[in-house]
């Protein structure tokens, strides 16, 4: 019994150094963000202050590189997502003799590094557009080329992250009963309805979390944007130079702003599953009781 | 030519591929069997192969292919590429190995020989010491934690992922510095003089690669041990394993797939990080990204960093056959 107590102590003193090792750097940066020294400093602590929060919004570079990436990132999905839903169901259908190349091919981008999915980019489509005169397109007085930092940051990006998307379309997949589709294709349905009344719904929540997950993978990228983005900017590589030219509470400040989203993301997410296991709960609950009392007479669904 | 032929040739794989798909069909005779088209109707069927083919061809091998093609060409202003001059050479392989010639010796190009080796085996290192780090918290996640406890420690592991990269390593370089909280709190303390450059000695470095890809190693390993049946570990303690010979033989035999995709991702994401070098190196710490970055924007010779690029391509891919063969797993399995 001793024993016990003193594994349970040493597990409680690992988890509190692996936590501290996790939150301690970011709660120090957390608190440089309302101190007064311009170098950030925790301790000792001067006096309190937001100006530094006020600084940030007045800073426009990184206001013009936090549109860039939210237009990035907006387009990152509407690209990632359906090419990611895709590649999922071809693995399902693919040539069972190519069935292992087609894998390597598309997972390949997640096992390399990110700069060189960055390099490969600009080098191949600065070639291409140049071939193929995509250069520069006017319309409307307005330069929509396919050789800008925009645009080759959402294909470059996406390289990997539709891969992302495939694998989490892939997971809900397996999941899939393909007796639902037996019995839409013995009811006389086709195969394109199978796919717009049942595969779809089916796969919406994973639709759901692959765009979130795109949009996040998207937002945060360094390695690959910093190529592909030539000589524009989004927020990470304003920030990027930034960090390089010397440290300054500013950066703390944002930092502490993209920490307080993403804590209230969390939490969201969490509240919602939360009511969700609940209501399943509850569901089974009325089907185990109804079955108990006999009122259900058909065999239940696996 | 050649390019013709680079261009070219994924298209030829897939009609192979597709005429032998049809003739198994044609042979198999088995009318509820149907073709690619039939099954899916035109418009599905389009949307299908017109994303995957875009982003397959593309997105992930032409750009590659490409990328190894432009390293072999030697860096000339646009107007003479496609020229006479535009050949096949290795110029830029031969740069990495012995840096520009001056006079008739043979020199080796140290400075980037060794900052490569250097780079591969600090990432193998990184590797190695997360998994110590992480696995025990997997394993308490994975088979002791209670679902409550697990819910709120494993959403107080993501809430830093979502702190960008570059804001955690700021984050480090507030504490290690030489006027930072470590050393302030060091000296405040009595236990240094003067403060230790953590960052020059490029410990920040490794501490900042190790922290970043963290929560990398962590769910990769979690999801692997929590699928083992609770059973197979009291079996082993009833019949008397101590707890290391438990741990050895009965969970990390099982686990093998989660870590070996933890540390693929590990290795690969630190041996081509790039913001934790840049924040977090001293002036004297070799990285190989860096140097492949610096190519580019500081050198202009995007045809070196082609190679250089290539150069640690080839060095993850190594890696990662190297990890599969070691712990005998699928491509498959990994990546799950």
């Amino acid at each position: 019994m001793n024993s016990r107590g003193i594994m349970k102590a040493m597990i409680a003193v690992y988890l509190g150094i692996f936590f501290t090792y996790l939150f301690g750097p970011l709660l120090v940066m957390g608190v440089t963000a309302f101190n007064t020294p311009t170098y950030p400093q925790a301790f000792p602590f001067q006096t309190f202050t937001t100006h530094w929060f006020a600084d940030l919004l007045g800073d426009r570079d990184m206001m013009e590189g936090l549109w860039n990436s939210i237009i990035i990132g907006l387009g990152v999905i509407c690209l990632a997502v359906p090419v990611g839903l895709a590649a999922a169901i071809v693995m399902t259908q693919v040539y069972w003799r190519a069935r292992s190349l087609y894998y390597l091919v598309v997972v390949s981008p997640v096992l390399t590094p990110g700069v060189i999915l960055g390099i490969s980019t600009v080098i191949f489509w600065k070639d291409f557009t140049e071939a193929t005169g995509t250069k520069q397109i006017e319309i409307l007085g307005m330069d929509f080329g396919l050789y800008s930092g925009i645009f080759l940051s959402i294909i470059g990006q996406s390289t990997f992250i539709c891969a992302y998307c495939m694998l989490v379309f892939l997971s809900r997949l397996q999941r899939f009963d393909r007796a639902q589709e037996e019995a839409a294709l013995d009811l006389g349905a086709s195969f394109p309805q199978v796919f717009w009344h049942i595969l779809l719904p089916f796969l919406r929540p994973a639709i759901f979390s692959s765009a979130i997950l795109a949009f996040l993978s998207s937002f945060e990228n360094y390695n690959t944007t910093t190529f592909a983005i030539l000589a524009n900017k989004t927020l990470v590589t304003v920030l990027a130079g930034r960090v390089r030219q010397g440290t300054t509470p500013a950066l703390s400040a944002l930092a502490v702003i993209i920490v307080g989203i993403s804590l209230i993301g969390a939490i969201a997410y969490e509240v919602l599953r939360r009511r969700e296991d609940r209501i399943a709960a509850q569901r089974a609950k009325v089907a185990r009781e109804a079955e108990r009392d006999g009122m259900a007479a058909v065999p239940q669904a696996a | 030519m050649l390019k013709t032929i680079i261009i070219l040739l994924p298209f030829v794989l897939i009609a192979v591929f597709w005429a032998m798909a049809a003739r198994e069909r044609r042979l198999a005779n088995d009318p509820s069997r149907k073709s690619f088209f039939e099954r899916n109707g035109a418009v599905i069927s389009t949307y299908l192969l017109v994303a995957v083919g875009f982003w397959a061809i593309m997105m992930i091998v032409l750009p590659q292919l490409y990328m190894v093609d432009y390293s072999f060409h030697p860096k000339l202003p646009p107007s003479e590429r496609g020229g006479p001059k535009d050949v096949y050479t290795l110029a830029n392989y031969k740069f990495f190995l012995f840096g520009p010639q001056i006079g008739n010796e043979v020199t080796w190009n140290t400075t980037h020989i060794r900052a490569f080796f250097l780079t591969i085996g600090a990432s193998m290192f990184v590797t190695f010491v997360n998994f110590c780090l992480c696995y025990p918290l997997a394993f308490y996640l994975a088979q002791v934690a209670t679902a409550q406890r697990l819910r709120l420690l494993m959403m107080a592991l993501i809430v830093p992922f979502w702190v960008n990269e570059i804001l955690r390593a700021f984050a480090l370089r507030i504490m290690l510095g030489t006027s930072g909280l470590i050393n302030n709190a060091l000296i405040a303390l009595g236990v240094i003089g003067e403060p230790i450059d953590f960052l020059g000695l490029d410990i920040g470095l490794y501490v900042g690669l190790s922290y970043a890809y963290l929560l990398m190693m962590i769910f990769p390993l979690y999801n692997a041990i929590e699928s083992l049946d609770k059973n197979q570990i009291e079996a082993a303690r009833d019949l008397g394993a101590p707890w290391w010979h438990i741990h050895l033989f009965v969970v990390m035999p099982f686990a093998k797939p989660g870590i070996a995709s933890g540390c693929t991702m590990v290795f690969m994401l630190s041996a081509g990080a790039l913001a934790a070098p840049l924040f977090l190196g001293g002036p004297n710490s070799l990285w190989f990204t860096p140097i492949v970055y610096d190519r580019f924007f500081q050198a202009f010779n995007w045809p070196q960093g082609a190679a250089y690029a290539f150069i640690l391509l080839l060095a993850c891919i190594f890696f990662v056959l190297a990890v599969l063969k070691v712990f005998k797993v699928g491509l498959g399995e990994i990546t799950r």
